[in-house]
């Protein structure tokens, strides 16, 4: 529900340099958390981020499967983000909206893209028995900036992660005997998305400034700077240096971000 | 006597967490942890009632959905998207509520409330109902009682009050969820699987009228919190 007087207000502000909540422009609202293990029964690993008001659940499950064909060595990774109407008055109940699906895919690819897993370990026997991880993320409370506190939940509940108890003679997963293998997991990615309104770059963009954002730009990046995802959103196009600019902006902010998840 | 696996007696709650206002954009929200079953529930409304064609000109309605979330099960992953399971919860839900609400304030609207199981270990529609009270009532919706449940046992011809999974996978356990208004002693859910007596039953709703009473206890403290300080 976007109104002219809240584009007004925003517009204001960032002349001055300021935004509604006093944050710089390039501040993540505080505290940021990361809560491990939040649902340990039933999860094989479970994180809740909070970001300011923002709030977001991730949990792993794991199955014991067929690998695709292509990929008769590897396990397989599904992630995905169910925007459920308790955490925002506008999300409706029902097959997941446009919204849903670009966030989740762009997660999704965040997190595959960086190789952050080693599929070929979790390979059980090649051609016929896999691990599939399936990382489902839930918003408790839309704030603002799902795509950087889904990502972020997402990476925590993976690492949290133990193995359930598997039989490999009678092809059966114990999900109440938990081992204690972690899963593989090299160098983490963090997503970063830096939102623009007229000329000026935003970091962690609340409710209203994402809907008064003209493009937005996620990056998801590596310790060692590496870009591992990029997606670009919004109605109004980026010239290269300023795509550049926000590439830079979030490469450093996911530093920070990173830090968190240490 | 029998031994609980747990080592609780045989009416002793799990610990209870209760907490309202933890969805700043709800208009009325609570959590409501029972041992290892944690329930999120959300107020929203009363608003506009979409689709129209259900809109009623002389009362509001109330709409419930129960879900259990992804990860929150203690086998496989949860397939999302609802069952036959969640849509019979949800429905009863409801109706464990609407009694103690005056709806008819609110024509042509709706009251939805959302209920998410982030974790389950049993219980989970009496935890369900017992955070969307909670909710409610921070919405400020006006409310005639706090409706509180739980559910009880037997096994092996005795009551075991708020039955955990572990119990509930016994051979010939019967579950019996109960929704008590505390003012009233009124019940307004009952639900039972399982083969008992009349005379068991009978000690079980009083078993529950005494549970509920202590669940109630810390729903109001929950909603005390909410407006000290």
């Amino acid at each position: 529900m976007n109104s002219k007087i809240t584009r007004e207000h925003i517009l204001n502000l960032l002349h001055q340099g300021l935004r509604e909540d006093g944050r710089g422009l390039e501040n993540y609202r505080e505290p940021v958390t990361i809560e491990y293990n939040i649902a340990p029964k039933s999860a094989e690993g479970s994180a809740r981020v909070r970001i300011g008001s923002t709030e977001v659940i991730a949990g792993v499950k794991m199955e014991v499967g067929e690998p695709f064909s292509d990929t008769p060595d590897e396990g397989a990774l599904m992630i995905g983000v169910e925007l459920i109407p308790l955490s925002n008055p506008e999300f409706e109940a029902g097959p997941p909206q446009i919204e849903a699906i670009e966030l989740s895919r762009v997660i999704d690819r965040g997190i595959r893209e960086s190789h952050v897993i080693d599929m070929k370990k979790l390979c059980i026997k090649s051609g016929e028995k896999v691990w599939t991880i399936i990382v489902d993320i839930y918003p408790i409370n839309d704030a603002g900036n799902l795509f950087d506190a889904c990502a972020l939940a997402a990476c925590a509940a993976l690492k949290s992660a133990v193995f359930p108890h598997y039989d490999e003679k009678t092809d059966v997963v114990d999900y109440k005997k938990k081992t204690k293998n972690k899963l593989p997991l090299g160098d983490m990615p963090v997503g970063v998305t830096v939102i623009k309104i007229k000329d000026k770059f935003l970091i962690d963009p609340t409710t209203e400034e994402w809907e008064n954002l003209d493009a937005r730009l996620s990056v998801f990046t590596l310790p060692n700077g590496n870009l591992c995802a990029l997606q670009k959103g919004g109605n109004k196009p980026l010239r290269p240096e300023e795509l550049y600019t926000m590439i830079n902006l979030a490469t450093e902010r996911g530093n920070y971000l990173r830090g968190y998840l240490a | 006597m029998i031994k609980r696996e747990s080592g609780r007696k045989v009416d002793e709650l799990r610990p209870i967490e209760a907490k309202t206002g933890v969805i700043p954009r709800a208009d009325g929200s609570a959590m409501f942890k029972i041992g290892n079953t944690t329930a999120y529930a959300a107020v929203y409304g009363p608003r506009e009632l979409h689709p129209k064609f259900l809109q009623n000109p002389e009362t509001g309605i109330l709409r419930c959905s129960y879900n259990m979330i992804a990860f929150s099960g203690s086998g496989e992953r949860v397939r999302p998207g609802g069952n036959r399971r969640s849509k019979e919860i949800s429905l009863v839900t409801e109706k464990a509520l609407l009694p103690v609400l005056d709806l008819s304030q609110y024509p042509n609207a709706v009251i939805d409330v959302f209920i998410e199981l982030i974790e389950t270990d049993a219980g989970t529609r009496c935890a369900g109902i017992c955070a969307a009270a909670l909710a409610l009532a921070d919405a400020g919706i006006p409310m005639k009682d706090l409706p509180a449940a739980i559910s009880v046992g037997i096994i092996e011809d005795q009551i075991i009050v708020d039955i955990d999974a572990n119990e509930d996978c016994d051979i010939g356990a019967v579950d019996v969820p109960v929704c008590v208004l505390p003012r009233t002693g009124e019940i307004t859910l009952l639900q039972m699987d399982g083969i008992t007596t009349l005379d068991l039953l009978k000690k079980v709703i009083d078993k529950a009228i005494v549970a509920t009473k202590e669940v109630n206890k810390i729903q109001q403290e929950a909603l005390k919190k909410r407006y000290q300080a």
